[in-house]
């Protein structure tokens, strides 16, 4: 993916549409966090706490997990287990047969995305609507999601105006977003309303009362899971909270930071399915528990990274992700956050240009509403791929070259008086090719040195 | 009066090499705030490519031997965030398992200062005198900023200059694409980040631009160069030191 990862950056910076599609969305986003943050009291405490609440339960995961299935069970659903992608995919697949699915409606979900559900259920022949706007577009488009809380991010409303001009049977009449929402609104009722299943992630699951909470802003969870005759739910295991008070802690975080909107149009708890007097609701109700390497994560090292609820901010206030938007990436997940899960999900020789396409400034570390020390997991990537011998032959003999001389002081200074003097050769003020510094001087200047160092200019003046 | 306050001066490699003058605008600062500056003889790198590179080993040598060297000094004063930074956040966490250099990373963490944070904060110095008819932008190099707080230090010291004029910024906190080995690592990545930063800056009106570490200088002055800006580019502690009238980057002596 090394090759992979610079040609798909290199085609996207090459793309105006999509610089022009990711700075509405993430610069609009950017500016109105900052004010819901802003407004909010005390928004660094609330982060602590945000932080204390997931890392209490990562630490203790086994038991909350044993309290979510009791009590999910006993409000009549059905717990499964899977630990690894595939087996996921073959429970979801397994309850869909079982209930005669045709079509299932699936609700926005980026582990169901993780896992290659939409894969998984095409090769068994299931129909699957996605009933989220954004990952309906992407659907008609045959895409995947750029953005894990906007999958569409990288289009423009002109291209998708345009998509659904093409694939609607009754697209819209006038130019206008709500006459577009309209169009897809009116495409995809009676798909949600005729689906077999539904399909939904979850954005927390309540240990003390078996609930699973997603939040959207369309109300399609909401139609895509209670219409049919089965809900299926596909969480990661770190989606946990120990009680409702937990929940909306991180639910309040969670708006502010991915939006700045104060809360979703939409909350949901669903809390086990139909029951007797009800006169609406899934008649069973499957909450599939998936590891897929989380346990693995916590155990080595990127405990930290599963306090994420995913909100997106790490990505909407990256410098990187705002120039090459999320596919240039690769994995499911882009931005920072994804440049610390694709390398675990994926395997880091697939994927080492993540960890080190990142300037280490910090920023988003600064806005994550958990606290993920981002830069730090990155650079423990770094590490590793560096220990695994995976960064190109050159940069280890630089790094190593330079890292001996500078131990040998005396001949780092003689080295460094040559350097100077070498590079006076390629122009006395401004230096715009030289050997060996071809990534500086493509795109930039690079100031000549002045001549001798400071350290040989200071010995002289104290004589 | 009292005591002058010993300082040993950690130079950088990219100020001792590329521009020397940042250096002694940092002695000439030091000495007017007080201070009595030595520049210990054997300091090398801090060794933060190694560290950002990954390669960890060398990075805690070269931690050791830095720490070493400056550990006999009062106050180690960097002028460079991401330097000072390495120093006073990144040698402790390296060195934690260490339990000899463990505790010498953190004695000497407490002690390193970033030179405008120093000047302000433990000095309580300001420029004197100084006159410099000029209107300038700050930028808030990432490293300064968010591993070490300093935001507002530069800006009380650059409000004491005469004549000089503090333009606002347009993301003014955002990265200018350097990132150190990251800019020539994804060179095409790092020009587009540092185009819509040479663009804020030309926005901005300012005819001089100013930060606290060279690497981000030299790459917003060579790209400000490139595309033929007349926009001046220096180190916030020459304007300090009175120096601002003298060459900036890429001019000559």
């Amino acid at each position: 993916m090394t090759a992979g990862f610079k040609a798909r950056a290199a085609e996207a910076l090459a793309d105006p549409v999509l610089k022009v599609a990711v700075e509405r969305t993430a610069g609009t986003a950017e500016t109105k966090r900052a004010a819901a943050v802003a407004a909010f009291e005390d928004f660094e405490a609330a982060r602590t706490r945000a932080a204390a609440i997931k890392d209490h339960v990562i630490a203790h995961l086994g038991h909350y997990l044993e309290q979510f299935e009791a009590n999910a069970i006993a409000a009549g659903a059905q717990v499964h287990w899977a630990e690894t992608a595939d087996a996921a995919c073959e429970i979801v697949l397994d309850i869909c047969r079982r209930a005669g699915a045709k079509s299932v409606a699936r609700s926005k979900s980026m582990l169901g995305e993780e896992i290659g559900l939409p894969h998984a259920l095409a090769e068994a022949g299931i129909e699957r609507v996605e009933t989220d706007l954004a990952e309906h577009i992407i659907q008609l488009a045959g895409e995947r999601p750029s953005h894990i809380v906007w999958p569409a991010m990288h289009k423009t409303r002109e291209q998708v105006s345009t998509l659904f001009r093409a694939r609607h049977a009754e697209p819209h009449a006038e130019e206008t977003i709500a006459a577009m929402a309209q169009s897809a609104r009116r495409h995809l009722r009676a798909a949600m309303l005729g689906a077999d299943v539904g399909i939904s992630g979850a954005n927390f699951l309540l240990a003390d009362s078996g609930a699973v909470c997603t939040v959207t802003n369309e109300g399609n969870a909401e139609l895509s899971v209670v219409p049919p005759r089965v809900h299926i739910v596909t969480a990661g295991i770190e989606k946990l909270v120990p009680s409702m008070d937990h929940a909306v802690h991180l639910l309040r975080m969670l708006a502010r930071s991915a939006t700045g909107a104060t809360l979703t149009q939409y909350t949901t708890f669903y809390t086990g399915p139909k029951r007797g007097a009800d006169l609406d609701g899934p008649e069973e109700m499957h909450i599939v528990l998936i590891d897929n390497g989380r346990t693995k994560m916590r155990d080595e090292g990127l405990a930290e990274m599963l306090r994420c609820i995913r909100c997106g901010a790490c990505m909407n206030h990256c410098v990187v992700f705002r120039q090459i938007g999320g596919h240039a990436y690769g994995g499911t997940y882009p931005g920072p956050m994804g440049a610390v899960l694709t390398p675990a999900l994926d395997g880091l020789a697939a994927s080492r240009d993540l960890p080190q396409a990142c300037t280490m400034n910090g920023k988003c570390q600064e806005v994550c509403p958990v606290r993920i020390p981002l830069p730090t997991l990155l650079r423990g990537w770094r590490e590793k791929s560096w220990r695994e011998g995976l960064e190109p032959a050159s940069t280890r003999g630089a790094v190593r070259l330079w890292a001996w001389a500078a131990r040998q002081p005396w001949l780092y200074r003689f080295g460094s008086r040559l350097a100077v003097r070498g590079m006076r050769l390629f122009g006395g003020k401004w230096i715009t090719s030289m050997p060996l510094a071809s990534g500086w001087t493509r795109h930039r200047d690079l100031p000549a040195p002045q001549g001798r160092t400071f350290m040989e200019q200071y010995r002289e003046r104290r004589r | 009066m009292t005591e002058r306050r010993q300082v040993a001066l950690f130079v950088t490699c990219l100020v001792d090499t590329m521009r020397p003058r940042i250096g002694f605008a940092s002695i000439a600062a030091l000495e007017a705030a007080g201070c009595e500056v030595v520049v210990p003889a054997a300091q090398t790198c801090c060794g933060q490519p190694a560290l950002n590179s990954g390669a960890r080993r060398d990075a805690e040598a070269l931690a050791r031997q830095t720490i070493a060297v400056l550990e006999k000094y009062a106050h180690v004063v960097v002028p460079s965030g991401s330097c000072a930074g390495t120093i006073r956040v990144h040698y402790p966490e390296i060195l934690a398992g260490d339990p000899e250099w463990g505790p010498r990373a953190e004695a000497l963490a407490g002690r390193t200062w970033e030179i405008l944070a120093f000047l302000d904060q433990v000095c309580g110095w300001r420029p004197e005198g100084v006159t410099l008819p000029v209107a300038a932008a700050y930028h808030d190099s990432c490293a300064g900023l968010r591993e070490l707080g300093i935001k507002a230090q530069p800006r009380r010291l650059l409000a004491a200059i005469e004549a000089l004029r503090l333009m606002p910024l347009a993301g003014e906190e955002t990265c200018c694409g350097f990132g150190g080995t990251f800019c020539v690592k994804y060179p095409a990545i790092s020009n587009a980040i540092t185009e819509e930063k040479a663009q804020a800056i030309e926005a901005s009106g300012a005819d001089l631009l100013l930060a606290g570490d060279l690497g981000c200088l030299m790459n917003m002055a060579g790209k400000l160069h490139r595309q033929g800006s007349p926009v001046r580019v220096m180190h916030t502690v020459e304007v300090l030191a009175g120096m601002g009238a003298g060459p900036a980057i890429g001019e000559a002596e």
